[in-house]
């Protein structure tokens, strides 16, 4: 079989046997993504000659015996990480030629664990969206139906792993953009607790919000990456100190007695019927092998988009404000300096970004502060609160990653609400910082994937892990790889 | 199971923000906007703000507001010099530079 | 105009924007001093690159505690950052890092010395931030250089409780000695590490509310903070003498026509917008580590003084003077530390000598004058009577441009004193022989012709002689030509 349909767990065996090598994993991978790339769209920069360098090097490594976890695995990597030498656009005009002089923390960690980087993944520009349409290098396909949205905003690095253009790659979560495009894509997408990854290197979207994560093509290749990328960064004041557990040595297989908490606000009207089946069809599955399934109340569900989008657009607007044409990125010619900011970020900023800045801005202006910003920070604490008071009935949540599948490219562009509202079931765990992950439990009727949450306590990720792990290899829901 | 609506379509008709107020906030966010820009962020912002109102239900009087979701503690950093000097690396994506110093058009206030 | 200053009074308030000294910037670990070349001393941090993040500089903390420790406000164990947003070239996330409602001291106060006393001017507070880059202007084009980008500062606001130019010049050098006092600043305005603007307001005499204020901007040197207040304030009294209103405005100050000039009004007051800084956790500040600051704090400049009046029997004066800056007070104390008996010698040495010599060659003290221990020996010299005051000061002069100890340079210049009274002795006895007629009309009562005797008997002894002992020798001397009456 194709050598870049592995896994990362069937992938890293051969290579230390030497049954393979990294340098054809990587061309496998390569050869993938030259074959699929005009229709899907999930590449903004392929890295064809770097990544064989680093296959090479990776090689090495091999013969040598010893070598680190992620050794000659090749990744795909989100175009909002910094990577040293190689352009950064975080899909932006604004951006287009940037070159980072520095590596991501995130980055510096795979790097170290030996992985290869295939090429930056598309995304929504500057990650704000959920479908990967407002980038401004095009929209990625995705590879179940190439009419229909990836999701996002990491709908690239979702896109890529699903078409097994690479083995797995990394992606930010700031209000779903890992879950959403795992669950339309159809595979595992994981957000840890916020402050578990450093944010050091990670172009800025919401500073109390954004996360690293990683997407893989089973639970046990998103815990390997996980344990790689966890852990302190003296370059990240935000990033918790606490010891990284062995992610992979979490996966027992064992969830007899564990409380699943389902929260009725979760199953709403406007949901697709075959979503809430599937996801229902998922918890039964879960009763079969020893858990039991609590009903919980997360009372605030409904203000929580309302908060997120006043809180992650303040902090935007003001994380945006460096892009002003001065020591780098795309300046217009101007004859003085307010010209130049008004041009430069005018032309440079899609119409997505330029409404966040303005709601963002005008949530912290003077005399809306309090009514909007502060309003929205303190409806976050009920929110939080919510979920604390859950948890003392329950040891993981369990609900639908999106209300529907993957829609049609255009279906929601015109209403940017419309858009805003298919966050509903994954947002809230961004507003309390919580660890939260998808996986497929179903296809609908078209073939599309049906994405299935599961939440956790603040640094839970061993629980989560492993009650994902259990339900995917309970062989209850086979996967199924797009056609394409 | 109780069944909820995600929102309430009947609060979206009135126009929470002018567009005088949209030529502010660009001001202060430093974005040239077209007058079609104007027109259609005000339509935009005025929807998005009405679904927003929707917070004005709760009662938050008591509440403490949450301004970061980590965990306590000052993590700070000890008083050495770490950085050598590298100007041509900073100065790499200038989009304009004179030796190792920016360059930009005329200042004014 | 003086019978019209006299309805008035001047309400002016200090905000006081200076540097701390630690090596390294406040969220970054590029270096803070200065002297590199442009943008040298930048990093992805400092420079505001896409993803970077700040983190908190312990000693730049440390610092600013210890400042509101020694201005006496109270250290807050709980405050944060808030991002302060506005556009400039110079500023280069868009942003800085200030602290808005919950600065790190609260309150506090500087007391100065006015003519009319000792007079208390509150704080508000003091908080920290980070400063922005510069821009050079050239024609038509400005070129950016973010070294000072992150460098660490303090701001301290006052309250308007100062009343004149002169108050202000008192606030400002005691607040910079308080800096130097607790090295947390060096406080050099000129260098642009101590920045001053101003608040500016008059009202009659006896009112309680605030008139407008100006705020007075570019001001650089304390000379020109007073020479500002005094002009704003003769305007602001001119104008609401006619009639007329005061603006609320910012002015720059013009160095060269030494007067102030209206901004170019803003369009609109800038909305900073400021929000608590997501990036960097709340600032706690436990109990103990205030308490070990303040364990470790370095005498403060008015418990020196009061010191150096309490123990040397100096003067208010006199130990203002030895006070103002660290370093001379450091010295004097070394000096003594010689073993010196005459504290007031010691401190009109310092006082006079020394700091002439500093400020003649406008070099820094430990390079312009011989070491304390030295410049003791050799007024301990004096004190033996080994040396005359006089010959002390040529040796002092000649040892801070050679280097050389005290006893060497006395030996060189064979300055040492000589007080054996035989020789004095004989050396009268010459003057008085030679100048009988002299002797006789001071016999007959001119005493001044005394001081003409000692200086010939000085001369004959080539300046070395004690003159206390010639004195007396020839005091003596003279009285007992009196006594036996009658010439040889």
């Amino acid at each position: 079989m194709e050598l870049c349909r592995l896994t990362i767990g069937e992938a890293r065996d051969l290579l230390a046997r030497r049954e393979i090598s990294a340098v054809e994993l990587t061309r496998a991978c390569l050869d993938r993504i030259a074959e699929l790339e005009r229709r899907l769209n999930a590449f903004i920069t392929v890295c064809a000659r770097e990544a064989i360098a680093q296959a090479e090097v990776a090689d090495k490594r091999l013969d040598q015996g010893g070598a680190p976890a992620l050794c000659g695995i090749p990744l795909a990597i989100k175009d909002i990480y910094d990577t040293r030498g190689v352009r950064t656009t975080c899909a932006s005009k604004i951006l287009e030629k940037f070159v980072p002089p520095h590596d991501a923390t995130s980055i510096a960690k795979l790097r170290a664990a030996g992985a290869v980087f295939v090429g930056k993944a598309n995304m929504d520009e500057f990650a704000m969206g959920s479908s990967t349409e407002n980038s401004a290098f095009g929209p990625t396909c995705n590879p179940y139906d190439l009419q229909r949205v990836a999701g996002g905003s990491s709908g690239g690095s979702a896109a890529a792993v699903a078409a097994d253009e690479c083995l797995a790659a990394l992606g930010t979560d700031t209000g779903g953009s890992i879950r959403e495009p795992a669950s339309f894509c159809g595979v595992v997408g994981i957000k840890p607790t916020y402050s578990r990854v450093s944010r050091y290197g990670v172009i800025a979207y919401a500073s109390s919000l954004d996360q690293v994560g990683p997407f893989a093509k089973t639970v046990r290749d998103g815990a390997i990456v996980l344990r790689e990328l966890a852990g302190v960064d003296p370059l990240d004041s935000t990033c918790s100190a606490r010891p990284v557990p062995d992610y992979e040595r979490a996966l027992t297989g064992d969830i007899k007695g564990m409380r699943i908490g389902v929260p009725r606000e979760y199953f709403v009207e406007g949901m697709q019927p075959e979503v809430e089946r599937a996801v229902r069809a998922a918890l039964r599955q879960y009763e079969t092998m020893g858990a039991r399934t609590v009903e919980i109340s997360l009372p605030h569900t409904d203000y929580a988009i309302a908060a997120y989008y006043l809180i992650a657009t303040a902090e935007a607007s003001a994380n945006l404000a460096r892009y002003d044409g001065i020591r780098y990125g795309l300046r217009v010619p101007a004859d003085n300096n307010i010209e130049l900011y008004n041009r430069t970020r005018d032309r440079g900023f899609g119409a997505e970004v330029k409404r966040r800045i303005m709601l963002g801005t005008f949530a912290l202006s003077a005399g809306y502060y309090d009514a909007y910003y502060l309003k929205a920070q303190k409806v976050r604490t009920l929110i939080r609160r919510d979920f604390e008071g859950a948890f003392e009935t329950c040891d993981i949540i369990a609900t639908p990653t999106a209300p529907t599948t993957a829609f049609k490219i255009g279906e929601k562009t015109s209403d940017p609400l419309q858009m805003y509202l298919s966050d509903i079931f994954t947002i809230s765990v961004n507003l309390a910082g919580l660890p939260g992950l998808s996986m497929p439990c179903g296809y609908d009727a078209n073939g599309l994937p049906i994405g299935l949450q599961i939440v956790g306590a603040p640094f839970g990720e061993e629980a989560i892990l492993r009650a994902a792990d259990a339900y995917e290899r309970s062989g209850a829901i086979a996967r199924r790889p797009p056609a394409i | 199971m109780v069944r909820r609506r995600c929102y309430d379509l009947a609060t979206m008709a009135e126009n929470k923000i002018s567009v005088d107020q949209v030529r502010h906030v660009a001001r202060l966010a430093r974005l040239e906007l077209s007058s079609a820009e104007e027109q259609s962020l005000q339509a935009d912002l005025s929807a998005i703000l009405s679904y927003v109102d929707k917070l004005n239900q709760l009662d938050t009087t008591a509440v403490e507001p949450t301004t970061q979701v980590g965990e306590a503690g000052t993590p700070m950093r000890e008083d050495e010099v770490t950085n050598r000097p590298a100007p041509e690396e900073m100065l790499a994506n200038a989009p304009a530079r004179e030796g190792h110093l920016f360059r930009v058009p005329k200042i004014i206030e | 105009m003086e019978f019209a200053a006299e309805k008035y009074e001047a309400v002016i308030g200090l905000e006081v924007h200076t540097h701390l000294l630690t090596r390294s910037k406040l969220f970054c670990g590029c270096a803070a001093g200065f002297g590199a070349g442009p943008n040298e001393n930048v990093c992805p941090v400092c420079m505001g690159m896409p993803g970077v993040l700040p983190v908190l500089n312990r000693h730049a903390v440390e610092l600013a505690i210890r400042m509101g420790l020694a201005a006496h406000c109270s250290i807050s164990g709980y405050s944060i950052f808030d991002r302060k947003s506005y556009f400039y070239p110079d500023l280069p996330k868009g942003y800085q890092i200030s602290q808005y409602e919950t600065p790190l001291c609260k309150g506090g106060h500087i007391d100065i010395a006015t003519k009319a006393g000792t007079r208390r001017v509150r704080l508000v507070r003091i908080h920290m931030e980070e400063d922005a880059g510069k821009n050079i202007h050239q024609d038509g084009t400005s070129l950016v250089d973010f070294n000072r980008s992150g460098v660490p500062l303090v701001e301290i606001v006052s309250e308007p409780d100062i009343r004149s130019a002169e108050e202000a010049g008192a606030y400002l050098r005691e607040l910079r000695n308080i800096l130097r006092y607790t090295g947390a600043s060096e406080g050099r305005m000129e260098e642009g590490n101590f920045r001053c603007d101003v608040n500016v307001s008059v009202r009659l005499r006896g009112a309680t509310e605030f008139g407008t204020k100006t705020e007075i901007k570019n001001l650089n040197s304390f000379r020109f903070v007073e020479k500002a207040i005094a002009y704003e304030v003769a305007r602001q009294i001119e104008t609401l003498q006619a009639g007329g209103r005061i603006p609320q405005e910012t002015h720059l100050w013009d160095p060269d026509r030494e007067e102030t000039r209206p901004m170019r009004s803003k369009e609109f007051a800038n909305d900073y917008r400021y929000f608590p800084e997501p990036d960097l956790p709340p600032l706690r500040v436990p109990a103990e580590l205030i308490e070990r600051i303040r364990a470790a704090m370095p005498e403060l400049p008015a418990d020196r003084r009061a010191r150096f009046v309490r123990d040397f029997a100096l003067s208010d004066y006199e130990a203002a003077l030895l006070t103002e800056e660290r370093e001379v007070a450091d010295y004097f104390e070394a000096m003594l530390a010689a073993g010196l008996g005459n504290r007031k010698t010691a401190a009109n040495w310092v006082m006079t000598e020394v700091l002439r010599v500093v400020n003649e060659t406008g070099a820094p003290l430990a390079e312009a004058v011989p070491p304390a221990a030295e410049t003791g020996r050799l007024l301990k010299m004096v004190e033996d009577a080994t040396l005359s005051l006089n010959a002390a000061k040529t040796a002092f002069a000649a040892m801070c441009k050679s280097g050389k100890t005290a006893a060497a340079t006395v030996g060189d210049l064979g300055l040492v004193q000589v007080s054996d009274e035989g020789a004095i002795a004989a050396a009268c006895d010459k003057v008085i022989e030679s100048e009988a007629g002299n002797v006789a009309e001071y016999r007959a009562g001119r005493d001044k012709l005394f001081g003409f005797f000692v200086g010939k008997v000085m001369k004959a002894m080539g300046g070395k002689a004690n003159p206390k002992v010639v004195n007396e020798i020839l005091r003596r001397k003279l009285a007992d030509q009196i006594a036996s009456g009658g010439s040889p």
